[in-house]
């Protein structure tokens, strides 16, 4: 057939490909400009509210001009801004410490959430368990934290791993729960045994609810490390922000806050890409689909 | 060209005297009993009934996702469930293409079709990409090895479906029901397409459906079960010739058929009904 060799080649767009006719799609759609307005109308809001018309409480924060002005000035009022070495400082040790407990939260509660999903027996034992301690709250766990580990890093990235590891490890579960039936059956009819059936089934079948844990996952570390910094350490944005606080200056506080939303906004995009790169069997569905 | 004469010597299934029984909140629930058919190998067994009637509890039993009560079911002679064994083991000798389709979504309609060979064991990822390759390119698939199935027609998936189970030379299929969820357009694709396939392959089919044409154009007999429990009232011999095609459904030997089949088929439906049974 003339057409074989034509017809297969466009079956294999690549990952580059499939990026950049997401990419046009995006910027064609309404998409980008809505988000521009959202923010728009955030800030706005924010600097009316504050620096316009001073309305009651909101005078006594600062506003969005007034923390620019700081954030972008070479030789800043409260010693932190884009050209302090230190901000980066603060940065970089909140961005390692969420790495480390990114990856230990994802290697302990991928395989974790797994077997609870898969074994109903190993699920019997722990999961009761599992459901105990995951509402207690990260803060109440500082004091234990500092009593089980040593020095200042590691109980920071206890911590912060905790909280993402019960989102990893729920959701992981539930992606095991929610492959259709059919597909273990259909397995275990052409000869898979039950450990290929874990390998070609349950974890492919259970990578999407994965990736939305991990999402989660990046997310609650970053805020149970800004709470976690609080306690214990001498950098990080948590730390930051409390030191700003005893010394109240208000403007920093917000450098503070919006480094770790940004910081939190981009990690939870990078881990949205590696999902898309790793299911692109999914990536392609939505695009046909002309998903959203 | 007769296909069963070609196929004749494996694929037989004999269910014997089977009994199911589930244990349900509302008490126990009969879902087959005393249900007795031999399928000759090679042949095109429609099983016939309205939703709910427990076919596709039989079916689960041949295909080892259910166990049984009572009797027992052979293949070929061996005893795949029965006293002793209640739940067969599902194998690659057995393949089932499901009502709502099971291609993995996240491999290539390609690696679906290599995927019983290789995990048997019995070919490399090469060896078996290459007959998967041959055999989809047998079956009008050509052209779509590197999709997706969420990429291509329901149609097509339903075809890389039967590929993907006849990869392992199975005995009998045991197809449920598996072009519902299609128009009736593709679906007359799909029936030509299947008696294609199994014009060239020789393997034993056994066929739920509730599709009254479909059953007739399809089988070589129609069987028409009684509904909750399960088990056969008539069984139709279709004595039109293989190989057929759409211009069966104009014929008058074809009407006729239909008419014996619907009024069996309606008093079930009718009773099934007032039943309220649901599926099952």
């Amino acid at each position: 057939m003339a057409n074989t060799r034509q017809s297969s080649s466009a079956g294999e767009i690549g990952a580059w490909d499939m990026f950049m006719y997401r990419l046009s799609r995006w910027i064609k759609s309404p998409t980008p400009y809505l988000m521009l307005v959202g923010f728009a109308l955030f800030f706005g809001a924010w600097f009316l509210l504050s620096e316009v018309f001073k309305v009651w409480r909101f005078a006594s924060l600062p506003g969005p001009r007034q923390v620019l002005i700081e954030w972008f000035n070479p030789n800043p009022v409260y010693g932190m801004s884009l050209y302090t070495p230190d901000f980066y400082v603060h940065i970089w040790s909140s961005m390692r410490r969420v790495l480390y407990a990114f990856l230990i939260s994802t290697a302990l509660g991928v395989p974790f959430g797994l077997f609870l999903g898969w074994s109903r027996v190993f699920r019997e034992y722990t999961f009761p368990v599992f459901e105990m301690l995951r509402p207690i709250p990260v803060l109440a766990w500082v004091p234990l934290a500092i009593v089980m580990f040593k020095g200042d890093e590691t109980p920071v990235i206890f911590l912060t791993t905790l909280a993402s590891f019960y989102a990893t490890a729920l959701n992981t579960m539930l992606g095991v729960q929610s492959i259709d039936e059919a597909y273990p059956r259909a397995a275990a009819c052409l000869g898979a045994s039950k450990w290929q059936i874990f390998r070609h089934i349950v974890v492919p079948g259970a990578l999407p609810f994965i990736f939305t844990g991990l999402q989660i996952s990046v997310g609650v570390a970053w805020f149970s490390l800004v709470a976690a910094e609080m306690v214990s350490g001498e950098y990080g944005l948590g730390y930051l922000i409390l030191a700003s606080y005893v010394n109240v200056q208000y403007v920093v506080i917000i450098i503070g806050m919006i480094s770790v939303g940004i910081v939190g906004y981009a990690s939870s995009a990078l881990v949205r890409l590696a999902g898309d790169y790793m299911m692109q069997w999914r990536v392609r569905e939505l695009a046909l689909g002309g998903g959203r | 060209m007769n296909a069963r004469n070609q196929s004749a010597t494996k694929g037989a299934i004999r269910i014997e005297h089977v009994d199911k029984v589930y244990h349900a909140r509302e008490g126990e629930v009969q879902a087959v009993a005393d249900c007795s058919l031999d399928i000759r190998p090679g042949e095109i067994c429609m099983i016939v009934g309205p939703s709910g009637c427990g076919k596709t509890t039989l079916l689960n039993a041949i295909a080892g996702f259910h166990d049984i009560t009572g009797g027992a079911i052979y293949l070929d002679g061996e005893m795949l469930c029965g006293p002793d064994r209640p739940k067969a083991d599902p194998g690659p000798d057995r393949v089932v293409v499901f009502q709502n389709g099971a291609l993995f979504p996240w491999k290539t309609n390609l690696e679906n079709v290599a995927f019983g060979p290789v995990v048997q064991g019995k070919m490399g990822q090469k060896e078996a990409a290459e007959k998967a390759r041959g055999m989809m390119a047998d079956a009008g698939l050509a052209g779509v090895e590197h999709n997706y199935p969420g990429e291509v027609s329901s149609g097509m998936r339903r075809r890389v479906e039967i590929v993907r189970a006849l990869m392992n030379d199975p005995k009998v299929l045991l197809l449920d029901e598996p072009f519902r969820a299609l128009d009736s357009l593709t679906k007359s694709v799909m029936h030509e397409a299947l008696l294609e396939i199994y014009y060239k392959n020789k393997v034993t089919i056994f066929f739920i459906t509730h599709d009254l044409e479909e059953a007739i154009f399809l089988g070589h007999r129609v069987a028409i079960m009684t509904t909750r429990p399960c088990r056969p009232k008539k069984i139709l011999e279709v004595d039109i010739p293989h190989p057929r095609n759409y211009s069966v459904l104009t014929s008058p030997r074809f009407r006729e058929l239909m008419e014996e089949t619907v009024s069996a088929v309606h008093e079930e439906a009718v009773k099934a009904f007032e039943a309220g049974e649901k599926e099952m």
